[in-house]
């Protein structure tokens, strides 16, 4: 029967927060698709429109049915996930250099955006179970790092480094949150100063110089720094209130390959400023802030462990995105939820916020 | 939810002991998180008040500044060569003059200064100037392509008057050989809008180069390579100062054709002055060994930008020099159709080799006279006969016998009055007529009396010089069918094979080994037969050449316009259009065949006299090879 309740809790406004992001993505890739020249297809920004509508009504879908289903879903919809990865990888479309889209027909995916979702899932599953107020040992910590590094495998084969370690960071961050003890919390501190430095030796020689153009982008303006010369250059020349809708001229003289999609925001930084930038930093850390707020009102473990995957999702993706825009983090593939241009990134997106919505809807709900 | 059952410990406690967590832990979880994803945003709203307000001044002057420019690089395309390696087509360098509008002031002094030099006026130049100006006013601009050495040094020696001129090469399309097969290589020509904005060229910008016809077009994709990046930094005056960074183009691959330089070379000067096509074919595979239409033309007009006056004088031309009249233009097949109408009457057992009709020159259908070319007759004739001497009277009566859908469905499954294929565009489809066609058409019905003309090739026939090529290559090889290649394959800068061609059966002739045995014995007395119509025309001492001529009348098409002109003003060109096409097919050496021929000329008069000769010099030309003393000059290999 029909709860007047599902009303009542529903978070009108976490829908509005996500609805004003989608409508500035959208004038942004519309100022750089028309102020650019014309290497852009004209009508981006109407695909883009397009997949916004598509992902509205999947985020509708999401929240048409107890979330406390997806528990249940959950190791199904994970395996989905990872056979889809696998047919990336054995039939995918390669689009310069990298394997990454699964040809379906009737559109193209990028399997890598819904498996986060997978992932998230499949965790919130097992730290619902395992959650006490000692934390989890490191028994309890096998399963996710084995369900994590699959999929973190799969993708970095594809190669997409980017989109796997965002895999590793949500998973680490859920884990935290469940809470680890004190002392394996301290053993694998330890064991991750030893790593990294290890896997400095094991990416790629073009990762490599990223990360080294991220300390000194002018010493070499030669191709690694370019990207991150150009974008800074943007971004800063955009001053307090940037040049204007459709004026940028970084984005006009398109310096930036990817200004649509994860150099997006050195378009908003560079026409509408700091006054801009900040603001739509400051949209970001609401959306997370309400994000928590609903992991906070739910009173069921999986809810409230599922709430915070998604928040971490979405802020991971949105401070490395804008952190790389600005120059603090490497050059990777990310792109800004909900803004950058790409179908499969749009859709996930709205999935995720759903599923949060269905989590506020239904947090009255008792077992 | 029950974990009594799980044997883990902390400390030796048994897990049960621990409280299950309760909103509050949770409370306390999610502030600490919140606090710490309140930290990372605030240091990005760090970074974004330090790049865009404390240091938003120095990144605004960078930007407008803007002196670190990204450039484009063109892509080489890719060569073109013969069967034997042989260049045909490559590129050159060229200069082009460009000038960068944000740079170039004061604007009207410069556009004095340049105008100087170049033959446009100044204010056109200081139109040009302004026009672009604006946002994107650092993009150079053209003003003059292809320009010579000697105005290069002197524009540079100025250049301190000139600010804002650029000059950069770029590559230049190159046909080695001037008017050397313009039907099948093609040309390039600038991008248009339309096909910009289609989704056809996504690596192709204004301004670039596209294949337009023949094989420029058809291998496009292969030819014309990736454009590179560079990344440069310039003086305020735009000049280049440094390279920063480059991303290399990558060079087009070489397209190697079946087409034989010789060959081609020959069919060429065979055409000289005449109005027709030849094509050559190897029997074997369906390989174009020569296609030369004529009138042609040069298509060194259109590797530099062609001008509209020069353009739309070949368009409108009226012998259409434009046209590839190897596969786009049609003609009644004439005699070189009994070839078809013998295979029918043996394969419908209408005669064997044996039977005979007798020919008086005249053949009577109800109350209407059909004349053979021979108006004395032919005698007995057997199907060998008539095939050598060309007897009309015989294919009329098989015309009769066998009625005309069942010519058409032999003609049909010998691949006339249909495309062949080839990777060249606007191919036309010719036409065999049939009963229910005429009823589609016209509304009437077929009468017997239209068949005759259709037997013996005469009637609504329509065929490409290239269907008779292949028909004849099928009869030569035993009855394959082959699509007509014109790419042998298609290798990359690296040497390495990226496309290779393998020969494509389209189908078979609807013959029997005995049925093809008869026509190819016909086909040798039209040759070497002392009765046979070319006889006296083709026979070689040095290759034993099998053939069929075929003399179509234009009489019908012209009548009408005749019928309104005073006698007075049929002049000697209308004299001329009167006279019947001449066709020649054939192949050789007759028992083991290495090629084979079509030969069209408009208003040739005679197969036999005008067409014959010309097919048999091809034959002989192929036959005899070429030694190297052949060459015209030296020509460089594969030479990558």
């Amino acid at each position: 029967m029909f709860d007047r309740r599902l009303v009542q809790y529903f978070d009108w406004w976490l829908l509005l927060l996500t609805l004003v992001i989608a409508a500035i993505g959208l004038a942004l890739i519309y100022s750089s698709v028309n102020a650019g020249e014309a290497s852009l297809p004209s009508k981006t920004h109407l695909r883009q429109a397009s997949w916004l509508g598509i992902g509205m009504l999947v985020m509708v879908l999401s929240f048409c049915f107890s979330f406390k289903k997806l528990d249940r879903w959950s190791p199904f919809v994970y395996t989905v996930c990872i056979g889809l990865l696998i047919a990336v990888l054995l039939a995918g479309k390669t689009v310069g250099g990298s394997t990454r889209w699964l040809d379906l027909g009737l559109f193209v995916l990028q399997p890598s955006e819904p498996a986060k979702i997978g992932v998230i899932l499949i965790m919130a599953h097992y730290f619902a179970k395992k959650v006490r107020p000692g934390g989890m040992g490191f028994r309890e910590l096998v399963w996710p790092l084995v369900l994590s590094i699959v999929p973190f495998g799969l993708i970095w084969m594809q190669p997409d480094l980017g989109t796997g370690l965002l895999i590793i960071l949500i998973t680490g961050s859920m884990a935290l949150f469940a809470k680890i003890e004190r002392r394996t919390f301290l053993i694998l501190l330890v064991a991750g100063v030893i790593i990294v430095p290890l896997g400095w030796f094991i990416i790629e020689d073009y990762q490599r110089t990223r990360i080294l153009m991220l300390f000194a982008p002018e010493s070499d303006p030669r191709g690694a720094g370019y990207h991150i010369l150009q974008s800074k250059i943007a971004v800063g020349s955009g001053m307090i209130y940037g040049k204007g809708f459709m004026e940028g001229t970084q984005n006009i003289l398109s310096f930036l390959p990817e200004q649509h999609t994860d150099f997006i925001f050195s378009v908003l930084a560079e026409e509408w400023g700091f006054a801009g930038s900040a603001g739509l930093l400051i949209l970001f850390f609401l959306l997370v802030s309400f994000g928590l707020n609903i992991a906070h009102g739910c009173r069921d473990d999986f809810g409230t462990i599922l709430a915070f995957g998604i928040t971490s999702m979405i802020f991971w993706q949105s401070v490395i995105n804008i952190g790389m825009v600005i120059g603090l983090i490497p050059v990777v593939g990310m792109p800004l939820p909900l803004v950058s241009y790409g179908g499969s990134s749009v859709i996930t997106s709205l999935l995720g916020i759903g599923i949060l919505l269905n989590i506020s809807m239904r947090r009255f709900v008792k077992d | 939810m029950d974990t009594i059952s799980d044997s883990s410990k902390k400390n030796g406690v048994p897990e049960r002991f621990f409280p299950k967590v309760d909103q509050e832990w949770y409370r306390r979880r999610l502030s600490k998180m919140i606090v710490w994803m309140f930290v990372v945003f605030c240091i990005l709203m760090v970074q974004l008040f330090n790049l865009q307000i404390l240091q938003g001044d120095h990144y605004r002057s960078l930007s407008e500044n803007n002196c670190i420019r990204k450039q484009r690089i063109q892509p080489l395309r890719g060569h073109i060569y013969d069967r034997n390696g042989l260049l045909l087509v490559d590129n050159r360098p060229a200069f082009d003059l460009y000038i960068v509008p944000a740079d170039a002031s004061p604007v009207n002094e410069t556009a004095k200064n340049l105008s100087r030099f170049i033959s446009r006026s100044s204010d056109e130049i200081g139109e040009l100037i302004s026009r672009h100006r604006g946002p994107y006013g650092y993009r150079p601009v053209l003003v003059k392509t292809d320009i010579s050495r000697d105005l290069m040094g002197q524009l540079m020696t100025r250049r301190y008057e000139l600010p804002g001129i650029v000059i950069q090469t770029s590559p230049r399309r190159n046909y080695t050989r001037e008017r050397f097969a313009p039907h099948l290589i093609g040309y390039i020509g600038e991008i248009s809008s339309g096909e910009l904005t289609s989704n056809r060229y996504p690596h192709k910008r204004g301004g670039d180069m596209v294949g337009r016809v023949g094989v420029e077009r058809t291998f496009e994709e292969s030819l014309s390579g990736y454009h590179g990046t560079r990344v440069v930094q310039v003086t305020a005056t735009g000049q280049v100062v440094s390279v920063l960074g480059e991303d290399p183009a990558v060079p087009g691959h070489n397209v190697h054709l079946t087409v034989d330089f010789d060959l081609q070379l020959t069919a060429q000067r065979l055409l000289d002055g005449k109005t027709g096509a030849i094509v050559a074919i190897d029997p074997s595979n369906g390989d174009i060994l020569a296609m030369a239409s004529s009138p042609s033309y040069d298509q060194r007009l259109f590797s530099d930008r062609i001008s509209t006056r020069q353009w739309q004088k070949l368009l409108t031309d009226p012998d259409r020099p434009l046209q590839n009249r190897v596969l786009q233009s049609t003609y009644p097949p004439a005699s070189t159709y009994k070839i078809i109408t013998a295979m029918a009457a043996l394969e419908e057992d209408v005669f064997d080799d044996k039977d005979t009709v007798f020919c008086t020159g005249r053949y009577r259908l109800g109350d209407r006279t059909f004349r053979c070319w021979r108006r004395e007759g032919h005698g007995h004739q057997n199907i060998v006969d008539a095939m050598s001497e060309s007897c009309d009277v015989f294919f009329y009566e098989a015309g009769k016998q066998l009625g005309v859908d069942r010519i058409a469905s032999y003609a049909r499954q010998s691949w006339l009055g249909k495309r062949t294929g080839i990777d060249l565009g606007n191919e036309a489809t010719g036409l065999i007529p049939t009963a229910s066609w005429k009823r589609d058409r016209f509304g009437e019905p077929w009468f017997a009396g239209e068949t005759l003309p259709v037997a013996i090739g005469q009637g609504y026939n329509l065929t490409t010089p290239l269907q008779m090529g292949m028909l004849t290559a099928a009869i030569a090889n035993g009855g394959s069918i082959y699509k007509p290649q014109i790419m042998r394959f298609i290798q990359n800068v690296g040497g390495n094979i990226e496309k290779n061609t393998s020969p494509e059966m389209l189908g078979r002739l609807p013959a029997s080994d005995e049925t093809l045995e008869i026509i190819r014995k016909g086909l040798y007395n039209v040759v070497n037969d002392r009765k046979g119509t070319a006889y006296w025309f083709v026979r070689s001492d040095e290759v034993d050449i099998s053939g069929k001529t075929g003399t179509a009348q234009v009489i019908s098409r012209l009548t009408e316009e005749i019928d309104l002109m005073t006698t007075d003003e049929i002049s000697e060109e209308t004299r001329r259009r009167l006279l019947p096409h001449a066709w020649f097919v054939g192949y050789a050496p007759s028992d083991d065949p290495e090629i084979a021929v079509s030969v069209i000329i408009e208003h040739g008069r005679g197969g036999a006299s005008t067409a014959g000769p010309i097919a048999r010099e091809m034959m002989e030309s192929y036959i005899r090879g070429y030694s190297p003393g052949n060459l015209m000059e030296p020509l460089p290999g594969t030479g990558q």
